[in-house]
């Protein structure tokens, strides 16, 4: 059996293949998995909030996308992942409860996506896959041995992206 | 500038708690009214604990838990949400109904009572808070999600994560008879309206 580590709200980890990453229960958080598809070496950031500029206690880089992103990739090259083949696949970002006035709060999953693609895209990381948004909360594997990354959910099944 | 949880003196602290106590028992008198019944409260336990370890309270971020949100507005704004396992739901909704049903699923007219009592309970709570303060609140209708802890836990997290790195919950334990029903309640005050809330209790 391969070893399951667990990465936690505002948390990361990396892994060596055949290890699986996994992040139980992403609401409105982002969970960000990077893969190193030659080395197999593979990431998992769950970050709650788009942005630590606007934020006074930011001490955890964990918690927001622009840091978070940054940081784990940086592990990873550490432990030797090639920066150039780094694909990633994101999943989560839902808004767990619906108002009419869909005040900024209220939308704070769409914006984690936003802000996760956005910061992405600055760093040359492609997203290969992802499965954002909706009203449901998802439960990741990162399975570092294939790259493959299984969802799953209480009433909206399970699938592999 | 915002006031974490993370900074909280011992004084604020035993205020924010006497608050979740005063709110929850008068919560517990309307649930009462509203079933006919007598309905014993246990003493609230206010926690505040790092978020990293609020999934646990419920069983883990994969238990499948139903989430009541209110949004507050008026003189302070922010946010309201009781979380309640789905055994204690199935519970709170058959004392209300007048029901035995054993089931493990719950209905639509089940949903529909529930956030009646989330009303209920919100209103009560949010009146006891007004009065203690003399400020103005207004509570919204309720929205309510049935999912994972983890999921529905990610919004009161993330809104006190803009503040700090812990949140605030009240743990309230009502009975009825023998039936036992565990509700979790988060009061959230946006970043600003920490400051006015703990100044009109007098404890800045």
């Amino acid at each position: 059996m391969a070893d399951v580590i667990k990465v936690g709200m505002a948390d990361m980890n990396t892994a060596c293949s055949p290890s699986i990453l996994t992040t139980l229960g992403l609401g409105s958080c982002v969970g960000i998995c990077l893969y190193d598809t030659s080395t197999k070496i593979s990431g998992m950031v769950h970050i709650m909030l788009p942005s630590s500029t606007q934020i006074k206690n930011n001490s955890n880089v964990a918690k927001f996308a622009d840091t978070g992103i940054v940081k784990l990739l940086e592990d990873m090259i550490k432990l030797g992942a090639r920066r150039s083949k780094i694909v990633s696949k994101i999943a989560g970002g839902a808004q767990m409860f619906s108002f009419n006035d869909a005040s900024d709060i209220m939308r704070i999953g769409a914006r984690n996506v936003t802000a996760t693609k956005e910061i992405l895209k600055s760093l040359n990381v492609p997203i290969i896959a992802e499965d954002t948004g909706g009203n449901h909360g998802r439960t990741i594997e990162l399975y570092s041995e294939t790259g493959i990354l299984l969802i799953k959910t209480i009433g909206y099944g399970t699938k592999q992206i | 500038m915002g006031i974490s949880l993370d900074e909280l003196n011992s004084l604020q602290i035993d205020v924010l708690k006497e608050i979740g106590n005063i709110g929850a028992g008068n919560a517990a008198t309307a649930l009462s009214k509203m079933i006919s019944k007598r309905v014993d409260m246990d003493v609230p336990k206010v926690n505040i604990l790092e978020f990293r370890n609020v999934a646990e309270l419920v069983g883990g971020p994969e238990v499948e838990v139903i989430g009541i949100y209110f949004k507050v507005t008026g003189d302070i704004t922010g946010s309201i949400m009781f979380l309640l396992d789905k055994k204690s739901a199935k519970l709170l909704i058959n004392l209300l109904m007048g029901m035995m049903d054993e089931g493990e699923e719950l209905s639509e007219m089940g949903f529909s009572a529930l956030q009646e009592v989330g009303n209920i309970l919100a209103g009560s709570y949010l009146s006891s808070l007004s009065s203690l303060t003399g400020l103005n609140l207004v509570v919204s209708v309720p929205s309510l999600a049935m999912d994972m802890a983890g999921a529905i836990l990610s919004v009161p997290v993330i809104l006190f994560g803009q503040v700090g790195d812990k949140v605030m919950l009240i743990e309230t334990d009502f009975n009825e008879g023998t039936n036992h029903v565990k509700g979790n309640f988060f009061l959230i005050p946006d970043e600003d309206s920490f400051e006015t809330l703990l100044k009109s209790l007098g404890v800045i």
